[in-house]
């Protein structure tokens, strides 16, 4: 049940295929995820930018199937190659945790209060692998504690005796317990110091590398997204508007939210950013009714009459350096779709 | 940039707040001294537990200090709850986290009003009524119009709309001087800017100063004429923000920096450990037993290891002249 090789080399770890999911509520349906389509490899980090309400944690959640029993799903989420939509329950128990885990924001809320952390890191251990005899996982979890650079005795600790930084470094063993293809971080670091940052990080970095594990960052700081992640996704009322390699997007990006975003997180030295923040003004769409068109247009500076009429899709981007592809633009689930740079607005093919 | 010479000062001066717990007695402020100008905006950085908040609490007179003062003009602030109202008036701060620091119950009508209201101001000096002072006070948030504003709650805004009427509760008492405690930490990217163009240009328009509370280097990058570091109770370097971010000085500031994404071309140095707790303030140089400069010889080849580990640093006094300066016997040896 753990991780055996059940991914051919190169295949995608998770997949996600035109996802579209819709929270069934009192006032109204609520498109939260609109078409998304992803993909991440062994030893990967893909990071997945945008505002509160833009479908991220949405996405993380649909990953593992925690969404709400009533919500509307279609599309497929390929988890080293099975479809955890359509998984029966005891299959998809053994992908959460073994296949996939989570790392979900606000550690002081994820962790029981009233339980040593070391049985928590146990716990799914001992789900997923019944055969373990007691002090074989209690050493598993010394080990794992190690790993995440804290002593193995803190495994008697409760929650409220770690500080925010300790606390995120449990979560983050909890994770790795039954040695998962792949990790979702959701924020791991947002309520966290620069140095604890900068330290949870380093560590998640390692673990990637070291492990070859795949992962999907989930942040709103590009820069933390920037430093990071080999190829990252931005996301607008549900929808990816413009993903590629990490550099190029925070460097150069093209979609006018891209953007904006990127330069709403100043790089300290630069004199362009002194006395002048740069923001992004209104709100994000209310999803119930959505502007007809492209979501964006209403806040977007290079909004055009033409913006209004359909919304863009997900195109490959003219890259002006290196070959473009023969093959001319493919459409945005094309097999090679979601690894290149792409890009969701009409007025980037207009200038 | 703008800073009026002549304006409100209010300055920390040696200012200590120490509180009994059961580990013994814990210095969240041991001895920090901070000036703010009218027409200046300085940042206050640091991690958490280095005290920025506690000073920042201090300087609006909602924490009395155990030792030192606090100053506006020269004029220690009163101790008496009565006598500080006046002061308060002057000096208003704005919380963090709008969703919880605006009374779900209240219209932005009430909220603003509230201070008007409890200073027995409703009735302006100027003539300008309460509802003419609650719509100006909204209009400098730039909230405007005002008047469709007034009749709703918080629910019903967004983040930076909350966060627009939590300024504008405080400007309504025409205060000289803002303490905004981490600003925009709860707020999307997108709306960040806005409200930090906000704080600028009241700055430009109406003179104020404001102290800035964050452990965001971006922000005081992209606000700030000045900037403050803190370190376990204290301010450990300050000066102008171009010199203190591009050309740190002391080792704590220099590692901060090299971890921030927002910081391109230096090697990270991640300090191991948290900052220390603060009812064991080490001794010697307080950050010496994660100093990088110490643990890789720097501090040995310049003769003051010893010092380091044994010699306490003096309080880093306001500098008159608005230099540069860093607490750390590296940048100027003992003796």
């Amino acid at each position: 049940m753990s991780a055996e090789a059940r991914v051919e080399p190169g295949a995608p770890v998770l997949a996600v295929e035109d996802l579209h999911l819709t929270y069934v509520t009192a006032d109204g349906d609520v498109p939260a995820l609109r078409g998304v389509s992803l993909e991440v490899r062994s030893g990967e980090v893909l990071g997945l930018a945008g505002e509160s309400g833009c479908g991220k944690s949405s996405l993380a959640s649909t990953v593992l199937r925690l969404q709400p029993a009533s919500a509307r799903v279609s599309g497929r989420v390929l988890v080293s190659g099975e479809d955890v939509l359509t998984l029966r329950w005891g299959a998809l128990r053994a992908v959460r945790w073994a296949g996939a885990s989570i790392v979900f924001q606000g550690a002081l809320h994820s962790l029981d209060p009233v339980q040593r952390v070391g049985h928590q890191i146990e716990e799914p251990i001992a789900l997923h692998e019944p055969g373990t005899s007691p002090a074989e996982r209690r050493r598993r979890v010394a080990e794992l504690l190690e790993q995440v650079g804290l002593p193995a005795a803190r495994a008697r600790a409760y929650p409220h005796q770690l500080s925010g930084g300790q606390r995120q470094r449990v979560m983050i063993a909890m994770a790795l317990a039954c040695r998962p293809d792949l990790v979702v971080a959701d924020e791991p670091t947002t309520a966290l110091d620069v140095m604890v940052q900068a330290q949870v990080l380093a560590l998640l970095s390692e673990l990637v590398r070291g492990s070859g594990v795949a992962m999907v960052l989930i942040s709103h700081d590009l820069s933390v997204l920037g430093q990071m992640s080999d190829r990252v996704a931005v996301m607008y009322a549900g929808r990816v508007v413009e993903q590629g390699p990490a550099s190029a997007v925070l460097g150069d990006a093209r979609h006018p939210y891209a953007a904006a975003l990127s330069g709403a997180f100043p790089r300290v030295g630069d004199p362009a950013a002194r006395f002048a923040p740069s923001g992004l003004p209104g709100d994000p769409p209310d999803l119930r009714s959505l502007p007809p068109g492209c979501p964006f247009a209403p806040r977007c500076h290079r909004a055009a009459p033409t913006c209004a009429e359909a919304e863009p899709a997900l195109l490959p981007l003219a890259v002006p350096s290196g070959p473009t592809s023969a093959a001319g633009p493919a459409g945005p689930a094309g097999p090679a779709g979601p690894r290149e740079r792409l890009a969701a607005c009409v007025r980037l093919e207009e200038s | 940039m703008t800073s009026h010479p002549d304006g409100p000062v209010l300055e920390a001066r040696g200012v200590s707040v120490r509180f009994r717990t059961r580990a013994g007695e814990a210095r969240a402020l041991d001895g920090a001294d901070l000036r703010v100008r009218a027409g200046e905006i300085v940042a206050l950085v640091g991690e958490s537990g280095s005290g920025k908040t506690t000073l920042a609490r201090t300087l609006v007179g909602v924490q009395r200090p155990t030792e030192g003062q606090v100053l506006l003009d020269g004029t220690p602030l009163p101790t008496r709850a009565k006598a500080l109202a006046p002061f308060r008036r002057r000096v208003q701060m704005v919380l963090q986290d709008p969703a919880g620091a605006l009374n779900p119950r209240h219209t932005v009508y009430d909220s603003v009003a509230e201070g008007l209201r409890l200073h027995g101001l409703s009735q302006g000096a100027d003539g300008r009524g309460e509802e003419q002072q609650v719509a100006d006070a909204l209009s400098a948030a730039g909230l405007r119009p005002p008047e469709p504003l007034f009749l709703r709650y918080p629910h019903e805004l967004s983040g930076g709309q909350r966060q627009r009427v939590l300024i504008a509760g405080a400007l309504a008492l025409s205060p000289q001087l803002l303490v905004a405690d981490e600003p925009v930490s709860a707020l999307d990217a997108s709306i960040r800017g806005e409200v930090l163009a906000l704080l600028l240009s009241l700055r430009e328009t109406l003179g104020l100063g404001v102290l800035v509370v964050t452990h965001d280097l971006g922000l005081a990058w992209n606000v700030a004429d000045r900037t403050a570091v803190m370190y376990l109770g204290r301010v450990v370097e300050e000066g102008p923000t171009e010199q203190v971010l591009t050309d740190p000085q002391h080792p704590y500031t220099q590692a901060l920096l090299s971890v921030v994404p927002e910081v391109e071309g230096l090697a990270p140095q991640v300090l191991r450990g948290e900052v220390p707790d603060p009812t064991h303030v080490p001794a010697g140089c307080r950050f010496h037993p994660r100093c990088p400069a110490l643990a890789d010889g720097r501090a040995e080849a310049a003769g003051v290891a010893a010092a380091c580990r044994g010699t306490a640093l003096p309080v880093l006094p306001i500098a008159e002249d608005g230099a540069h300066r860093a607490a750390c016997h590296l940048v100027t040896p003992p003796g």
